[in-house]
């Protein structure tokens, strides 16, 4: 028993999929979270500097966007501009899983 | 002994019925005109009666003179359609042509034009069964390659029959989309291929075999470009190959032809490995481009710190259009929609990108 953690080393795990509502500032700290706490935080943190990117890089380039989304095959990144900062929806798509989709306001 | 012809005159308005059955009556060839006041009635005629031409108004209650034209031209293809309308609208002009209809007039010009409508009638009363000497019957205009986009277009299913003297040759169209072709022994995209070098024929419509097995999986517009120019380089053996200029125009035609007929605002394709783009229906091409490009990099670097699998697409929301970013092998494509445009934009983005590669 153990060969396959012996060989291969007992730390190997699937990266768990984030999924919640994140808030985030304009320096993309955040603000609030319903991710789970097991969630690594700076993988968050990097969702957040990612996105900020995607809405700095478009008004850089004479097209801001009020919101973008990031269709993954197993994870869908919807977030919206919120006054520099932005709300970003974590959704992880299996093959069951309806899509839902953030109520416009 | 000589038959007359039929004509069924339908139309909801009883004097406008017999206005018309009295100027019809007065043809040259003396045809039997009959009438019908709504459109059960007038199915139930056309069952019965071999009718040569159906005179219809457009505005009618429950079932309106554009579905009873499409039922007509699918159950009675034979059939010559004459569309009248009481209003000048060129929206209801363009889809009644689409439709197959041989003859749009409006009620106002019909009395005032008596004598004109009743040549065209006329006409189409001494139209036989037998193919034509160019063109396809009832759009003589039209080559085969419009028909089928029109039928296409319009997003229906139905069974294109094309006759060319002995040769018979069957397109299977299912929602929009070909799904199979055969053509002198062929099958799929080669008697496609065959089938549009036909120049002059007759096609019918007939029901929809949603079942039967799709041979054909690329979108029509693909198709039609890759026969087009197929045709263009066997009807010009001789002459010589266009040149560079030449091909690259006819290219830049063809893709504005696809932006335009898909609703999009614009295309930008972005290499992923040296950053070259080209892009149409915006001035906008390099920012739209390094947006496009950055903007999958950051994809790209996400979805592997997350294992989140392949990126699909990226779709964004500004406040004058939406715009959907997909890559394909070593390119990104970015279309722009308009901002009102709600309905399968993802799909209509992967078809454009389809069409735009091939």
């Amino acid at each position: 028993m153990g060969i396959l953690k012996r060989i291969f080393g007992g730390d190997a795990a699937v990266q768990q999929l984030p999924a919640g509502t994140v808030t985030v500032d304009r320096h993309g700290q955040i603000v609030t979270s319903t991710v789970s706490s097991t969630f690594p935080e700076p993988l968050l943190l990097a969702i957040a500097r990612d996105v900020l990117d995607l809405f700095r890089l478009a008004r850089a380039d004479q097209m801001p966007l009020a919101e973008v989304s990031l269709h993954f095959s197993s994870l869908r990144i919807t977030a919206r501009e919120l006054r520099g900062g932005a709300i970003i929806f974590l959704f992880p798509q299996t093959a069951v899983s309806s899509i839902p989709t953030p109520a416009r306001q | 002994m000589e038959t007359r012809h039929k004509i069924l005159i339908l139309d909801d308005d009883a004097d406008w019925l017999a206005l018309c059955r009295e100027q019809l009556s007065t043809l040259p060839s003396h045809p039997d005109v009959l009438i019908a006041n709504n459109a059960k009635r007038a199915l139930a005629i056309l069952e019965t009666e071999k009718i040569r031409v159906l005179v219809s108004d457009l505005k009618m209650p429950r079932i309106d003179g554009l579905q009873m034209i499409g039922i007509v031209r699918r159950r009675f293809p034979t059939i010559r359609t004459v569309v009248l309308s009481g209003l000048e609208d060129e929206e209801y002009r363009s889809r009644a042509y689409a439709l197959g209809v041989d003859l749009f007039w409006l009620k106002t010009e019909m009395q005032r034009s008596a004598k004109l409508f009743n040549e065209c009638v006329e006409s189409l009363l001494g139209q036989g069964d037998r193919d034509g000497d160019t063109g396809f019957r009832g759009l003589q205009s039209k080559s085969l390659m419009d028909i089928i986009q029109m039928e296409c277009l319009s997003r229906s299913s139905s069974v294109l029959r094309v006759t060319r003297g002995p040769l018979v040759a069957k397109l299977w169209i299912q929602d929009g989309e070909i799904t199979d072709a055969e053509c002198e022994g062929a099958r799929g995209e080669a008697a496609f291929r065959r089938l549009l070098a036909w120049k002059t024929g007759a096609f019918e419509n007939l029901p929809p075999e949603p079942d039967r097995e799709h041979t054909i999986d690329k979108p029509v517009n693909a198709l039609l470009l890759e026969s087009a120019q197929s045709n263009d380089e066997t009807s010009q053996p001789d002459t010589e190959p266009d040149s560079e200029e030449t091909s690259l125009h006819r290219k830049t035609m063809w893709k504005l032809a696809q932006l335009t007929r898909e609703g999009a605002e614009f295309v930008v394709t972005v290499s992923m490995e040296d950053g070259k783009s080209e892009g149409l229906g915006t001035q906008n091409v390099i920012a739209l481009a390094q947006w496009t490009k950055q903007a999958a990099e950051v994809a790209r670097r996400l979805g592997e710190r997350l294992e989140a699998g392949p990126l699909s697409h990226i779709a964004g929301q500004g406040a004058e259009r939406q715009m959907v970013m997909l890559v394909n092998g070593g390119q990104a494509f970015l279309v722009g929609w308009p901002g009102e445009s709600s309905e399968n934009l993802l799909e209509k983005s992967r078809k454009l990108v389809a069409s735009w590669e091939s």
